[in-house]
Parts: structure tokens; sequence; C-alpha cells
């Protein structure tokens, strides 16, 4: 495999419509044929560009997750009651009686 | 009109105007200038109404620099009470309960929120072109982008429509616009600036940061936004430093590193040049240039590519038409209004990142992807602390080209998306860097790139401070403005 900028030289993990398919319904997005023959070129593409990073061995590097010196801090779990409930129940799209409105769910 | 932060507070200190008549002034500007398309929403009353409350203030004592200063918020922050759409259709009707803490302590600054600036829809893009509202144009050049995803601030601060302005940076979203339109715009160390009430797009990687005319400026907008924040859970517990005051330090000795694979192939070769003159300013100036690599910097945009889009997958998975935001019209079932709310509330962009930030994560591609970002981002930032062992400031260009035609790189997602392979690595190690106009070429602004170590904003800052009581490439103005 050869290592180049935006280049189309590697291996490329094609993607097809079946692919694509799953990746929406996995992440909850509705796609038309065109859509998907859109993005299974698209991400095929970013894939390829993505995949440049075979080239760079990285056997025993520790991830990295986030900079070192910002490390995840923890608190305590209480209520801050901040935000006044029907504040934030007034920007949903459909609410009653201080609950969110979903269809159905189950029978 | 030209008007700097540090102006305008001598103005008002010494009663040559008030506020409100600054105000008024900047509102009429934007009006006239309406067809840059850089504000998504302009609150005139209420603007009006802080002013002249700010000037009450003043007449009373007290405040410091930014009391009575306008300025804008990119629509990524949320206001309460003011429209905050991230220039998404998702969210373009969205109203938030609370204030963004970048917001508030603005506020608490004295600053007077004259609008919200237009951007990339949730700040995924070069070029401004993916916002909802339509692109934002360069006052440079209005057939050409002003970069993005912070294209709306950059181009409202170049316009000379505002002072200055908030951006947000993942992977360039505040420098490379910053260079575009020819102002200068900070992303500070990851953790600097509390993230909360900021719209989020790939949470280990977002700052947020100041965009100005003068790094003086920036200084001192970043002095009032910085600090910890128990509300983000990656703000840094450490003092703020008064960056104004540490400005007008001599540079004798400073060395700067010059990152060879940032002065290479792939980079318009003019910029180069206005860069190599603008480090021999800084030699004349007494700083020392030091030859350094980033030898992994090259893999920074594949691995930006994994990571970016992973988080973003999963951050905005909370846009699903239940709690607040965009809700399809018609739907069968819980599952179709999901899919429907997503598919018709996100643009192209969007879901282009979902659908790759999903395939990254999904069962059986999380080693060969996620995980090998992870570890090229580790290599990417070691990189950078071997580099910083051997100078001060690392330096080289914010961008490899100029403000490009709008409609040039919308084909591609690839060449979009290699914009921003000088800005990126910065990002992934969590570092602050500064963009800030070095010269012209062809008519367009030029900006150079300083990166720090590790909370070293303040001498960032000065560094581009005394570039700029040297040059004036910061004080040019576009014709018509």
């Amino acid at each position: 495999m050869v290592a180049c900028h935006g280049s189309t030289l590697h291996r490329i993990p094609l993607l097809n419509a079946e692919d694509i398919e799953k990746v929406a319904h996995l992440a909850r997005l509705g796609l038309t044929r065109e859509e998907g023959q859109a993005y299974a070129q698209d991400l095929s593409r970013i894939l390829g560009l993505v995949s440049q990073m075979n080239a760079v061995p990285t056997d025993g590097v520790e991830p990295m997750t986030h900079p070192d010196e910002a490390g995840l801090r923890f608190r305590e779990d209480v209520v801050s009651g901040e935000i006044d409930r029907d504040r934030l129940l007034a920007v949903a799209p459909k609410t009653r009686d201080g609950l969110y409105l979903v269809p159905k769910v189950i029978e | 009109m030209t008007l700097t932060i540090t102006k305008i507070a001598e103005d008002l200190a010494a009663g040559r105007c008030s506020s409100r008549e600054v105000v008024d002034d900047l509102l009429a500007r934007i009006k006239a200038h309406r067809a840059l398309n850089a504000f998504i929403s302009v609150d005139e009353e209420a603007a009006r109404r802080d002013a002249s409350a700010a000037d009450r203030a003043r007449g009373a004592g007290g405040g410091g620099i930014l009391a009575g200063v306008p300025i804008a918020h990119k629509d990524i922050f949320c206001t309460s009470g003011v429209k905050t759409t991230c220039g998404s259709r998702m969210l373009a009707d969205f109203v938030p309960p609370y204030d963004a803490t970048v917001v508030q302590k603005m506020k608490a600054a004295g600053c007077v929120m004259v609008g919200k600036t237009n951007m990339d829809e949730f700040a995924m893009g070069s070029s401004n072109e993916t916002s909802f509202f339509g692109p934002v144009r360069n006052p440079w050049d209005r057939d050409r982008v002003p970069g993005g995803s912070s294209g709306g601030s950059a181009a409202a601060v170049a316009a000379r429509l505002v002072p200055a302005a908030t951006g947000t940076d993942t992977g360039g979203s505040i420098r490379q616009p910053a260079a575009l339109c020819g102002i200068t715009g900070l992303k500070p160390s990851y953790g600097r600036v509390s993230r909360y009430g900021l719209i989020a797009f790939a949470s280990s990687l977002d700052q947020a940061g100041p965009m100005a005319q003068t790094a003086a400026d920036c200084a001192h907008l970043l002095s009032a936004m910085a600090g910890f924040d128990e509300r983000d859970a990656t703000s840094l517990d450490v003092p703020v430093p008064d960056y104004a005051a540490a400005l007008g330090t001599d540079l004798k000795g400073l060395r700067i590193g010059v990152v060879k694979e940032h002065f290479a192939q792939g980079v318009e070769p003019a910029i180069l040049d206005v860069l190599r003159e603008a480090l021999r300013e800084y030699e004349r100036q007494g700083a020392v240039l030091v030859d350094v690599s980033l030898p992994n910097s090259s893999h920074a945009v594949p691995c930006y590519y994994v990571l970016a889009p992973a988080e973003a997958s999963s951050n905005l998975a909370r846009y699903d038409g239940v709690r607040y935001g965009f809700r399809a019209a018609e739907y069968r079932d819980l599952e179709d209004m999901y899919k429907k709310t997503r598919s018709e509330g996100f643009g192209p962009e969007v879901k282009r990142r979902i659908m790759i930030g999903t395939y990254a994560l999904s069962a059986g591609y999380y080693d060969a992807y996620y995980l090998k970002a992870l570890k090229l981002r580790r290599l990417i930032a070691d990189d950078f602390a071997r580099a910083f062992e051997r100078c001060d400031v690392l330096a080289g260009p914010a961008s490899p080209s100029t403000a490009f035609a709008l409609g040039a790189k919308n084909t591609d997602p690839v060449s979009m998306y290699l914009n921003d392979i000088f800005t990126i690595p910065v990002n992934l190690a969590g570092l602050p860097a500064i963009s800030m106009p070095a010269g012209f070429v062809g008519g367009l602004p030029v900006g150079m790139q300083l990166i720090g170590r590790y909370l070293d904003e303040a001498r960032l800052l000065n560094a581009a401070h005394r570039f700029q009581e040297a040059t004036d490439w910061h004080a040019r103005v576009p014709a018509g403005i």
C-alpha cells in the first residue's frame, strides 16, 4: 500500500447499497435510493482517505481519547435544578401533563 | 470604520461616544451588508436595550474594558430566549432555555450581543456552504467562501459589522475562516474555555475562542471567556492569567519552530513567500528560527475523519424529534419518526459524517478505524511534544490556499476536508493556536498560524501582538467596507 494524500491508490473498502442501508438504519437515517448511491460513493472515498492510517505502525501505542492535560472529572450526582422543568418541556415538539409525547410503542 | 475593542473602550471611557451610539451604528452596517449573510439572527431591540443599560451602568461607575462593547456569538452557543440554530433545519426554531457559560461570562463582562452569526451546519464544514441558512460571502471577494465553520463570525469582523465575535474550533473552524477573511482568531487549549451550552460536535476536540481584528482584542476576550466551569467535565481548574497584561514582552530569544511539513508541496507558493517574509519580521525582532518536523501530521486528516465523525454520530443521536428541535410532520411509528425527523432535519454533510462515524464504530470495524485513529492521535500529539523541546512556538500557514470560489469544492468531500490539513493536528493534540493576517496574495488575505504549548495562550497572543505592532496587515479593510 502506498500512502499518498487524497489518492485512490489504497485498497478502498467499497461500500455497496446494502452496507449503506445497514449503516443508515443504525444511525436512524432514512435515505432515498439516490441518496444511498451518493453516500456509497462518498463514504468509499472518505474511507479511502482514512485507510492511509494503515501505513503507520501503531503496535504498543497508548490510545489517546482526549488531551492528557484535561482529565475527566466526576461530580456528585445531585439535582442542580438550575433550569425549570416547564421551560425545558416548552421546547419539545409535543408534550402533555409534563411528559414528552411520542407514537405508541407498547400496544 | 475600523474600530477595535481597545479603541471602542477608550472612546467609551473618555465619553466620546456611548455604547448605544456604537450599537446603532453597527446595526445600520449589518443591515447595509445583509448580502454577506453573516448573521442568522439580529435582535435589534435587545441590543439597543442592553447598550443603553451598559451606558447607565458606566455612568454609575465600574465595568471593565468590555463593558458596553458590542459582540456577536456564533449560532452554536445557546442564548437564553434567543433562537440558536447551529446552522441547521433541525434547530431552526430552537430557543434555548439557558445561556452557554461563554455567553454568560461575556454578559457579565458587559458585552452587548448584537446577533448570532451564520455557520456551517453543526460546525461541519470549511466553507460555510453547509449552512441551512445559505452560504456566507467573503467580504474580500463576494464570490468566494469565508471559510468555515465560523465563517459568519469571521466575515462579520472582516466587514467591521462587529469588533469581535465568538467562534468554535473542532478542526480549524476558528483559524481557517480567520485566515481566509483576514482577521485574528485564537483556538485556546482544550479545557481552557467551558463547553457548557456549546452545541456539541466532537467533544474531545471542540473548543471555543475569540475572533477579532487584533491579538490585543483577542487577549481581552479570552480573559473574559476562559476559566473553570464545573458544568463542563473537561474544564480545567487552573487560574486564568490577565492575557492583555502579558502583551508587549519583547521577542528576543523566542524560538520559533518552522514546521518542515507545513512549508511544503501542496501549499500555494505565494502563500509560503508571504509567511517567509513574516518570519523575517520575527527575526528582526530578535526571534530565532528553528527547523522542526511533525512527521505524523500528514496522518492527521485521516485520523480526524474517523474520530470527529465517531464522536459526532454519538453526540447527534440526541436529535430524535422528542425533546427539542424539529420533528417530521408525518410518521407511522416511533422508528419512522426518528428516521424521518433526522433525514429531513439534517443536511447532506451532517448525514455524511454521521454515517462515517456510525460505520467506524460499528461491530467489526471498531479496532480498524476508531482504535487505530486513537493511537495515531497519540503519535501526532507526541510529535508536538518533541518539537516543543526545541522551540517555544511553531509557525506555518493556517490554510493551504487563500479563499476559494463558492461551489469550487462542494462536489468532493475529501478535497474539502484537506483544507484543514494544518489546523487539525492542533485539535487532536489539544494545543492552543492563533491565526493572524500575514499578508495578501492576489488581493486575498493570508493567515499565519502560530501553535503554542499547552496553556501557553499568553505567549501566542504576545507574539501575534508584537507582529501586529510592526505590520498593518490586520488593519486592512476590504473594498466597499
